[in-house]
């Protein structure tokens, strides 16, 4: 499904991603952990196509068409969703307003019509269950005024609703209390499939005990220095960030 | 230049006096007297100073035509803001048009009338309020029109009344209106315990005709009251609006203004608000929306008079082309008036590199216990917000068109009445449109 190849970006003259490859399938869930600077922020955005980094080197394939060509838009119409780490807030655009519009552009893309808004809370009410929240947040502007907590239930009901292929997850954990983060985790497992993939972005390993990975990456100075199973999690939350900066220092002598 | 004015109001003064209350006429004279010395505000005069009054001042105003010409309520109604069941007094090019107004369900003893009616027939209610809140000394432009205005709505809302509907006053010019001055004069009272909505609207049938409006407002408040103000400029872009409202606000009081400003080539709008008394509270706010070459100039004083005073505005700008936009937001907190709060913001939005804001909070405090703020930003659409909306799928200029929506719709949504504010998102959407 993703293809990353040797891939390169910078922010300005600073070079953060240096060489990251990876490639995930259709069902399974992808961890990318890492020290904070390490990169895994910068990888979730550009794959979404943050306008700030620069791609310098490699390649990305998503479905098998060169996802690096593509607009944000076009990445998100063709499957991919990402949470944002601090999801942005939009004054003045209700919560319904904001997820229909957003809604109508993926099924145009796809060639379907687009929903009247009476449709659309139809379909809301079962979304909302996602993450246990009733209608009155949809009459609510995006994200002005949310708790830390409510924003990122936010973003698991715009993945609800919005059906990606591939969702990735930028720290949707971080800053959320033990019933926020089994909400949002219970949310994300519910919208586990074979078809669709996830890549779940974190420094800690706490989220991952709700939500299972199948392989773990750890980053560090924008490379993948370890990859393993879900295990690779708990050693490294035994033995900290400093023994993977130890293992990334032997690697590159 | 106030020669012509003079010569205007000798003629009017001959014709006008059949019609007018003998209380009357000494006002007049001594605002035209008061503008025959004074004269138009010039660029050295500190309130003026950004706006470039020349294409006012050198030209030579026609009287307003009037109502010459036959218009329907079908040619009429797109133009009028709002629902057709609100009491709505129509104004042609200055006067009052019985046939395209509609009286709607006032509750008992409202008054929603014109004021050349209420000239011919008396009554003591414009005597009791008239010119005491605009003052003539403070404004040539006041001044003028005390001394020249022909009509405009008068609206007197009895005591302990709920008024559920707004009121609507409409102000329409047509083609005929080129090269004339219009100066509608409106009186809105409202009596203790009472509440009311009134809706003033400047609009026009002529988009490329050159006229001057020239209004003035006040609104007088008594205790316990609440009231919502809403004003709609659509003037021709050609057009040149220079208008003055004064809002006294009594103890216990609640005034909200809502002044949205889309039209004429240069507008000017002096909202005043006065905290007459302990525990009134004022809330202004504004929007204006520019393009090409127009000028949106908006100067809101508010006068903390009295303890615990509360006063609270917001005014938005979105500028595109080559537009300006001046905001010049003055408090005035008096010693005795402890325990003032104000709080103040513009915020400007400019799409185009040429657009330019001139913003300007003026904090003069006189009383040591108070609380005042404020907050002027000048900026472009947030490159962030931009990209959230686009990985939602959003293309590039969807998204730019709904953050500007919603940098707008965000002080709509402070307009208390649900239909009020339905019909300014439509305005607005409209205007969006017109704008990008």
């Amino acid at each position: 499904m993703l293809e990353i190849k040797d891939l390169y970006a910078s922010a300005g003259t600073k070079e953060i991603l240096k060489g990251i490859s990876l490639k995930v399938n259709p069902g399974e869930i992808h961890a990318i952990m890492g020290p904070n600077g390490s990169g895994k922020s910068t990888l979730a955005q550009v794959l979404a196509g943050h306008p700030a980094f620069e791609v310098t080197r490699g390649q990305v394939l998503f479905e098998g068409q060169n996802l690096l060509d593509l607009q944000p838009e076009e990445r998100a119409q063709a499957g991919i969703f990402l949470a944002f780490q601090y999801p942005v807030e939009l004054p003045g655009i209700t919560n319904a307003y904001f997820l229909r519009a957003a809604y109508n552009e993926m099924r145009k893309a796809r060639g379907q019509e687009e929903v009247d808004p009476m449709d659309f809370l139809d379909l809301l009410e079962e979304k909302l269950k996602v993450v246990d929240w009733g209608p009155e947040i949809m009459q609510r502007p995006v994200n002005a005024g949310f708790s830390g907590g409510e924003k990122k239930r936010n973003e698991i009901l715009q993945l609800a609703v919005l059906e990606p292929k591939l969702a990735i997850l930028d720290e949707t954990d971080s800053g959320l209390d033990i019933d926020a983060l089994r909400t949002v985790a219970e949310g994300v497992n519910r919208l586990r499939h074979p078809d669709k993939a996830f890549i779940i972005i974190t420094h800690y390993q706490r989220l991952l005990n709700y939500i299972v990975p199948d392989y773990v990456h750890v980053l560090s100075s924008g490379r993948v220095v370890m990859s393993g199973g879900k295990d690779l999690a708990l050693e490294l939350e035994a033995k900290g960030y400093e023994w993977v900066d130890a293992q990334a220092e032997a690697l590159a002598r | 230049m106030s020669g012509v004015f003079l010569k205007d109001f000798e003629n009017f003064a001959s014709t006008a006096t059949a019609d007018s209350p003998d209380w009357l006429e000494p006002i007049r004279r001594t605002a035209m007297d008061r503008f025959a010395r004074t004269g138009f505000p010039t660029a050295r005069d500190e309130e003026w100073r950004f706006t470039p009054l020349a294409p006012i001042v050198r030209r030579s105003w026609r009287a307003a035509a009037g109502a010459n010409e036959d218009l329907t309520p079908a040619q009429v109604d797109p133009f009028v803001f709002g629902h057709p069941e609100w009491c709505r007094l129509v104004f042609v090019n200055g006067e009052h048009v019985p046939g395209l107004s509609f009286a709607g369900s006032l509750p008992d003893g409202v008054i929603a009338t014109s004021l050349s009616e209420v000239l011919r027939n008396g009554g003591d209610l414009l005597q009791r309020h008239f010119a005491r809140y605009a003052r003539i000394e403070e404004n040539p432009f006041t001044a003028l029109n005390t001394a020249l205005f022909r009509d405009g709505g008068l609206v007197h809302v009895p005591a302990g009344v709920d008024l559920s509907l707004p009121i609507n006053l409409v102000f329409l010019t047509t083609r005929e209106a080129d090269g004339t001055v219009i100066h509608p004069r409106n009186l809105i009272v409202v009596e203790r315990n009472a509440r009311a909505s009134v809706i003033e609207s400047y609009v026009t049938l002529a988009p490329g005709a050159r006229y001057w409006t020239n209004p003035v407002t006040e609104v007088w408040t008594g205790a316990n009251t609440w009231v919502e103000h809403t004003r709609i400029q659509r003037e021709s872009e050609a057009a040149y609006h220079v208008a003055t409202t004064q809002a006294e606000v009594s103890r216990d009081s609640h005034y909200r203004s809502f002044s949205m400003a889309m039209g004429a080539a240069l507008a000017r709008h002096n909202l005043n608000a006065r905290l007459a008394d302990q525990y009134a509270e004022a809330l202004l706010y504004g929007l204006y929306i520019t393009h090409g070459e127009q000028l949106v100039d908006n100067h809101t004083v508010l006068y903390h008079d009295h303890p615990n005073g509360h006063s609270w505005e917001v005014y938005k700008g979105i500028l595109d082309g080559r537009s300006r936009a001046v905001f010049n937001g003055k408090v005035l907190v008096k010693p005795e008036a402890q325990k003032t709060d104000a709080k103040q913001t513009n915020r400007n939005l400019v799409l185009s590199d040429f657009a330019k804001v001139d913003t300007k909070p003026q904090l003069e405090i006189f009383a040591d216990d108070v609380k005042c703020t404020h907050g002027a930003t000048v900026g472009q659409l947030d490159e962030v917000a931009l990209f959230y909306a686009r990985s939602r799928g959003l293309a590039a200029e969807e998204a730019r068109r709904l953050l500007t929506y919603a940098f707008a719709a965000e002080v709509i949504e402070e307009v208390a009445l649900a239909p009020v504010r339905t019909e300014l998102n439509r305005l607005l959407l409209e205007r969006l449109d017109e704008v990008k």
